[in-house]
């Protein structure tokens, strides 16, 4: 799923200084389960701004909506209209969720009331951690299923720096090594040799650091006859 | 005319209703300003529940629960005591002064001490002001310089 | 790119006065030197004067610990112009490809006959935590990199190079971190890559050091490159202390105890390098020594003459 953290509410109130009505947008996918952006936590952000509202003797009118999923322009047909009186939209969804939204309603501004952290799971309730970055050319196969890119703090591709001790990673005394935890995987597979590999640079015109990408699939795409005349 | 705050109090079904119930018997007097709702443990309120009662008009919010060790469900209470604390940082993020909400630990024995508590609290709340006044927009305080 | 077993021994031809050193068989003295936080290339002339003639080369450091300092493409003009021989440091924390590739070129064409490819400290050890580390590529990479411009002519991306760099390849290692098979491994993987030469971390364990050099030495790598292992002159039992608790790095006990009691500190400090120095010569397969005495460079002459080491072939 993908993970994110709260924005803090003065941080949100600080964007709406002079506005009136406002719509909280929760979103019932990954911010549903890493608890930052369901229906509860909508709930949360609209009472905490509805406090400060009042606070100022100025309160808000707050609508509060949590759809499907953001990241499809159908799931937000519940915000339609709402969205017409609105003058800003919170979007507790990640940051994809906070673009389909903004991309439906182009005249009203969208604010993100959380921080997109990246892809990740539930290690234990309450605890988050990130287990892919994304990078678009996935080489888990040869590193029996441990992230080098997101794990190692250099995203390292042929093994442990000098940092690593007691299979600790130099970057933080809490982060395991990645490539000691590699290592001790493959050892256990019989697939040493799998290190001895020298792995070339990356391309990482897949990655993020490469223009936005896209994934075009046209065995799924709906059939052009059947699409209206442009 | 003095300022008379309201407060509720959401208390454990299993300690602190007991403690209110046994400072009646005892007929110690606590103020009229609590309001008191009973849980069946102090980890079934959430953020959501304490959030909505300052939004109904609540000056202040305790959440009483038992002792610690104490709870018929293991760890209600710390997860109580937890969430209170989180909330109390959200409330100051926002300039809601964070001594609005408390959290106690009593058991229902302790039908003195929770008298005191909540004699305390009002004193408390009722020294910090109704928490929506709305004086500072006739003061002519502008309205966002608060947030920014 | 292709990168394969780049590791056979060739004849010197980098014009890099180390390799000479090296290939004749003689055992090499290099020295670290720290670019100074500012725009004072004086410091590091001065520095290059004190050691050029008691080191065969001289190792500047790039950014090292992440803090900022002058580049060391740039330090290393500056040991070149005081007639020194520098060993240009390079890291891929703060350089993505594009970047690396083309300073290699820029330093080649300035001279610089020698590199030492490494990763580099994390940033968030450095004087910018928040900056936002590069790490295109891997050491190992890099050091790949390196070879193939220089042997194969070609750039990563396969295009042609009319005029390679000429440049004499290390690249780092440490004997004391992680499991020893995963570092033999790592090793190995270096001169594969095409390490000729290799400085490991500074070492105070001499025993363990001679456990891991056994390990280096039945797997054959000393043979492939030259192993130069890293000695740091102590200067207090608190440094000492410092440095034991950096990840990675093992100080004895008794060696903090026995500079808590010295008098006369530094003296014990130049001693116990000395004893160093003198302890991993007579390790099979140990081609040389690194002297980082970064802060105390002026420590160097003395410790050299003190091992016989001087004056340099
Ligand atoms: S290799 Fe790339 S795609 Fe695969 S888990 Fe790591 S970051 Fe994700
Ligand atoms: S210690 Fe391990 S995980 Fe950390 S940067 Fe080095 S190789 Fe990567």
């Amino acid at each position: 799923m993908i993970l994110a953290r709260p924005k803090t509410v003065s941080s949100i109130l600080a964007l709406v200084g002079g506005m009136k009505s406002l719509v909280v947008a929760g979103c019932q996918e990954c911010v549903t389960v890493c608890q930052s952006g369901g229906r509860k936590e909508v709930s949360c952000v609209a009472q905490l701004l509805e406090i400060a509202g009042k606070k100022r003797g100025f309160p808000f009118e707050i609508a509060q909506v949590t759809v499907f999923r953001q990241c499809d322009n159908e799931c937000l047909v519940p915000l339609d209209a709402l969205m017409e009186k609105a003058d800003a939209c919170i979007s507790l969804g990640c940051g994809v969720g906070v673009q389909f939204i903004a991309e439906r309603y182009p005249t009203v501004m969208v604010i993100p009331g959380v921080d997109t952290v990246g892809g990740g799971g539930t290690v234990m309730s309450g605890v988050w951690e990130e287990r892919c970055a994304m990078c678009g050319e996935c080489i888990l196969a040869e590193t029996t299923g441990i992230c080098p890119v997101t794990r190692c703090a250099k995203g390292l591709l042929n093994g442990p720096c000098g940092g690593s001790v007691d299979g600790r990673c130099e970057a933080g005394t809490d982060l395991p090594c990645a490539w000691e935890m590699i290592y001790h995987r493959l050892k256990k597979q019989g697939r040493l040799d799998s290190l001895r590999r020298i792995r070339p640079p990356k391309n990482w015109a897949h990655s993020g650091s490469g223009a936005m990408r896209k994934v075009i699939r046209e065995e799924v795409m709906p059939c052009l006859s059947a699409l209206p005349l442009k | 005319m003095s300022f008379e705050p309201k407060i509720l109090a959401f208390c454990c079904h299993h300690c602190a209703y007991g403690a209110a119930d046994l400072s009646g018997v005892l007929r110690l007097q606590y103020p009229v300003n609590i309001q008191i709702i009973r849980v069946p443990c102090s980890g079934r309120i959430s953020e959501e529940h304490i959030l909505d009662a300052f939004v109904k008009g609540a000056d202040g919010v305790c959440v009483a629960g038992c002792l610690k060790g104490n709870c018929h469900y293991q760890s209600g209470n710390l997860r109580a005591g937890k969430r209170v604390e989180i909330l109390k940082n959200r409330l100051a993020d926002i300039g809601i002064e964070p001594e609005r909400l408390h959290m106690f630990y009593v058991s229902a024995g302790m039908g003195a001490p929770f008298a005191r508590f909540m004699a305390e609290l009002v004193e408390t709340i009722r020294d910090l002001g109704p928490a929506f006044n709305g004086q500072e927009r006739e003061g002519g305080e502008q309205l966002d310089s608060r947030t920014s | 790119m292709s990168i394969g077993p780049a590791a056979k021994v060739i004849e010197a031809r980098t014009g890099s006065r180390l390799e000479k050193v090296l290939r004749a068989g003689h055992f090499a003295v290099t020295a670290e030197i720290g670019p100074p936080k500012g725009a004072d290339g004086r410091r590091i002339q001065q520095l290059a004067a004190l050691v050029k003639d008691y080191s065969d080369a001289q190792n500047l450091t790039d950014n090292q610990t992440a803090v900022v300092r002058l580049c060391s493409l740039a330090a290393a003009v500056h040991v070149l112009n005081s007639g020194g021989e520098p060993v240009l440091q390079m890291t891929t924390r703060d350089r993505n490809r594009i970047a690396l590739q083309s300073d290699l070129l820029g330093a080649a064409s300035l001279g610089v006959r020698n590199v030492l490819c490494l990763s580099g400290d994390h940033q968030r050890f450095g004087n910018h935590p928040e900056a936002k580390g590069v790490f295109d590529l891997d050491s190992v990479q890099l050091t790949a990199t390196v070879r193939q411009m220089r042997e194969e002519r070609l750039f990563i991306c396969g295009e042609e190079i009319k005029a390679p760099p000429r440049v004499f390849v290390g690249a780092v290692e440490n004997p004391f971190a992680g499991p020893v098979e995963l570092r033999v491994l790592r090793l190995g993987k270096k001169v594969m890559a095409g390490a000729e030469f290799i400085q490991t971390q500074v070492v105070y364990d001499v025993e363990g050091f001679a456990r891991w050099m056994d390990t280096v030495c039945a797997a054959g790598w000393h043979k492939k490159t030259f192993i130069l292992a890293g000695v740091t002159p102590p200067r207090s039992a608190g440094a000492l202390r410092y440095m034991s608790r950096i990840p990675g790095m093992k100080v004895p006990e008794e060696l903090i105890r026995r500079m808590e009691k010295a008098s006369d500190k530094l003296r014990e400090g130049q001693r116990i390098a000395l004893e160093i120095i003198n302890q991993v010569r007579a390790i099979a397969g140990v081609s040389g020594v690194h002297i980082m005495a970064i802060n105390w460079e002026e420590a160097v002459p003395e410790i050299v003459s003190m091992a016989g080491l001087y004056p340099r072939p």
